[in-house]
């Protein structure tokens, strides 16, 4: 932590999300004021601040209760699942209600508040308390005479308490036009945070704002909290930078040509997956299949439906040969089912971010996202998902959301808000051709991966999605029956061609054989004159030879001296 | 309520006891002024029928949460019930007296 050597020392409140904000806490030994309106939580988060520290972090505390009861508080924090009574025993909490009732009391000079000093006082030197809550210090403004002295009186506690050493959290009502009716934030001005109860849309939220802190960084948004059966938890934990690792091991899709065409392994883990679409384009079912194929890899996926049940998801997917039922059962898949009216955004978020902490999901599918907008609440629902998205990215589960665009606007438009916090983004489109309406699927964008920026036919059948080819030649890109129709075409085209060049074919062997029996007879015929010929110049040669045998022995017998010339044989040629 | 004085049961409380307590936090000057406030008073208005009972926080800690103590000095009415509580130096006599039931509220 670069901001580690010049802080303060910080008490943990132990309050999920806060810590986070203050840096480690509130500051250590000095009073914090909380304040906010009636019922935004002031005395639970002071409460869990003290049971935490009592519990986790060994440093016992007092609670000082002017409004409610010992038994009231103890009742009301069991709730919370505290126990109150138990850590009493254990001298690990005090709880001292200070009754004030203003008409039993009559002033009859000066006075000053010893007293209440003396009693916690003791009641931090019973336990060794390092805690204190003054819980809502107020009301001795109501319940005593001479606000003068009372603030003089205040203003040496709060100076006492320092030097006691103790933390301590001073609440107090939110006041008009200042933090708090009494204007305690000038008596304690180390560390501010004001709690907001407010509604909006008949959807109420409660918020946290740390407007000062003195000597430490801290957080300075509002952000929202929430306050249930586990007490309270502010969020974001997260987006406090862009720190993410990012993974290079992939996810398939669950979609093989699907995987293809995203650089040919599927999503990065850790990555965040938009499907966007007009309605009946087929989103849920990809998340189904995205889903289907985690489960049987054996990885834990958490469906957020805020538009179907968990039941008619999985019959839905049935009926394209996708069954979710054993996940569920073997405890792989969980769905979370919830109106998107049902709460507040802040709400949602804080009950999807402690499903997720409980579940331990590699994949969660939000199905859809946009159903959160209502009126417009477009920058809010922004932010919420912003910090989901951080929130998922930082744990290094991939995040599948999907969207639903409204037919008529661009079928990009209201996503462009969440766009750039989308690493891969598929668009599903329909695409009316021939007089039908077919489903067609291109991705957006895809970082990090070299994707396919071909449009693919998306089917639903039976057994599942599949992704096609579309036809697209002269008459630009062919879907459904109008593809269909186009190939059986070319099919016919095709058979023709291959039945032309198996006539080609034939002829031409035809004509081979016709010039191969031409050639024979050629040959035949040369041959025969070949022979005849040859035994003509062998009779000739016979002829010859026995003609000037002849010849010889004519001479032999006329005795004759002289050689026959040359002339002479020609002659007797 | 039982025993809620009015103007014409003055003198019947007059003749209870008086069960007084009287917290300080050390000898302070507003705590020896109270004591001092509160004897004239109780002479005056009580002579006889009161006791007055000091007690000192700093030596008794613990009666400050007992005894729903804050304000330093706290004069509490222990009998006649109902209790009442009275703040202050009790350098003003007569929000004293209110104080204590002897003289009527407004």
């Amino acid at each position: 932590m670069p901001n580690a050597r010049a802080q303060l020392p910080k008490a943990p409140t132990g309050i999920q999300g806060l810590d986070e904000i203050t840096n480690g806490g509130l500051p250590k030994g000095r009073p914090t004021l909380v304040c906010g309106s009636a019922g935004c939580g002031k005395t639970v988060m002071a409460m869990e601040f003290l049971v935490h520290g009592a519990q986790e972090f060994n440093e016992p505390g007092v609670f000082m209760a002017f409004e409610e009861t010992e038994k009231d508080l103890t009742q009301n924090v069991a709730s919370l699942g505290f126990d109150l009574q138990d850590l009493i025993a254990r001298k690990k909490i005090v709880l001292d209600f200070v009754y004030i009732e203003r008409s039993e009391i009559e002033e009859t000079g000066e006075y000053d508040l010893e007293g209440l000093f003396i009693r916690l006082g003791h009641a931090i030197d019973s336990i060794g308390a390092k805690r204190v809550v003054l819980d809502t210090i107020e009301s001795l403004f109501a319940g005593l005479p001479n606000p003068l002295i009372l603030r003089a009186e205040l203003r040496r506690l709060f100076r006492w308490l320092k030097e006691k050493g103790v933390t301590s959290i001073i609440t107090g009502e939110r006041g008009e036009g200042s933090l708090t009716r009494q204007g305690l934030e000038e008596f304690v001005s180390d560390c501010v945070i004001v709690l907001d109860h407010r509604s909006s849309e008949q959807v109420s939220s409660r918020r946290l704002r740390v407007v000062k802190y003195r000597g430490s960084t801290h957080g300075t948004n509002e952000y929202p909290f929430l306050i249930d059966e586990n007490g309270i938890s502010v969020l974001p934990v997260t987006s406090l930078g862009l720190q993410q690792i990012a993974s290079t091991q992939r996810v398939p899709s669950g979609i093989p040509r699907l995987d293809a065409m995203l650089g040919g392994e599927g999503y990065y883990r850790g990555s965040s997956v938009l499907i966007s679409g007009t309605s009946g384009t087929g989103k849920s079912s990809l998340a189904a299949h995205f889903a289907a194929a985690a489960c049987q890899r054996g990885e834990n996926t958490l469906y957020f439906a805020f538009e179907e049940s968990p039941s008619q998801i999985m019959r839905n997917m049935g009926s394209i040969g996708i069954d979710l039922q054993p996940y569920v059962e073997k405890g792989l898949l969980q769905f979370q089912a919830n109106r998107p009216t049902f709460a507040g955004l802040e709400m949602h978020l804080s009950m999807m971010h402690k499903a997720i902490n409980t579940f331990k999901p590699q994949i969660v599918i939000v199905d859809p996202l946009n159903s959160f907008i209502v009126g417009d609440n477009e920058t809010e629902v922004k932010a919420m998902l912003m910090r989901l998205v951080d929130f998922l990215k930082m744990k290094q589960i991939t995040g599948f959301f999907t969207s639903l665009t409204s037919s008529g606007t661009a079928l990009e438009h209201t996503d462009i808000a969440i766009s750039s916090l989308i690493d891969t983004w598929l668009l599903l489109r329909s695409i009316e051709i021939g007089g039908e309406r077919n489903r067609g699927l291109y991705v957006l964008k895809s970082r990090g991966m070299a994707h396919s920026n071909q449009i693919r036919e998306f089917l639903l059948t039976s057994h599942g999605v599949e992704l096609r080819d579309v036809y697209v030649g002269p008459s630009g890109v062919l879907t459904g029956s109008a593809r269909q129709a186009q190939e059986a075409q070319e099919q016919a085209t095709q058979t023709l061609q291959k039945q032309e060049v198996e006539r080609r074919k034939l002829e031409l062997e035809r004509k081979r054989k016709a010039m191969e029996a031409q050639i024979t007879a050629i040959r035949t015929e040369f041959e025969a004159q070949e022979t005849e010929t040859l035994n003509v110049i062998k009779q000739e040669q016979a002829r010859e030879v026995q003609l000037t045998q002849e010849r010889t022995n004519m001479a032999l017998i006329r005795k004759a001296d002289a050689k026959p010339n040359r002339l002479e044989a020609q002659i007797a040629k | 309520m039982r025993n809620e004085p009015t103007e014409h049961k003055l003198a019947e409380t007059q003749s209870d006891i008086f069960l007084l307590r009287l917290y300080v936090a050390g000898q302070t000057p507003k705590s020896v002024l109270a004591f001092a406030n509160l004897k004239n008073i109780c002479e005056e208005h009580l002579a006889g029928h009161y006791t007055i009972e000091v007690v000192d926080l700093l030596e008794n800690p613990k009666l400050a949460r007992g005894d729903q103590i804050l304000a330093i000095p706290t004069l509490v009415r222990r009998l006649p019930e109902p209790m009442r509580k009275i703040i202050g130096d009790l350098s003003n006599t007569e929000r004293v007296l209110i104080g204590l039931d002897l003289l009527p509220r407004e």
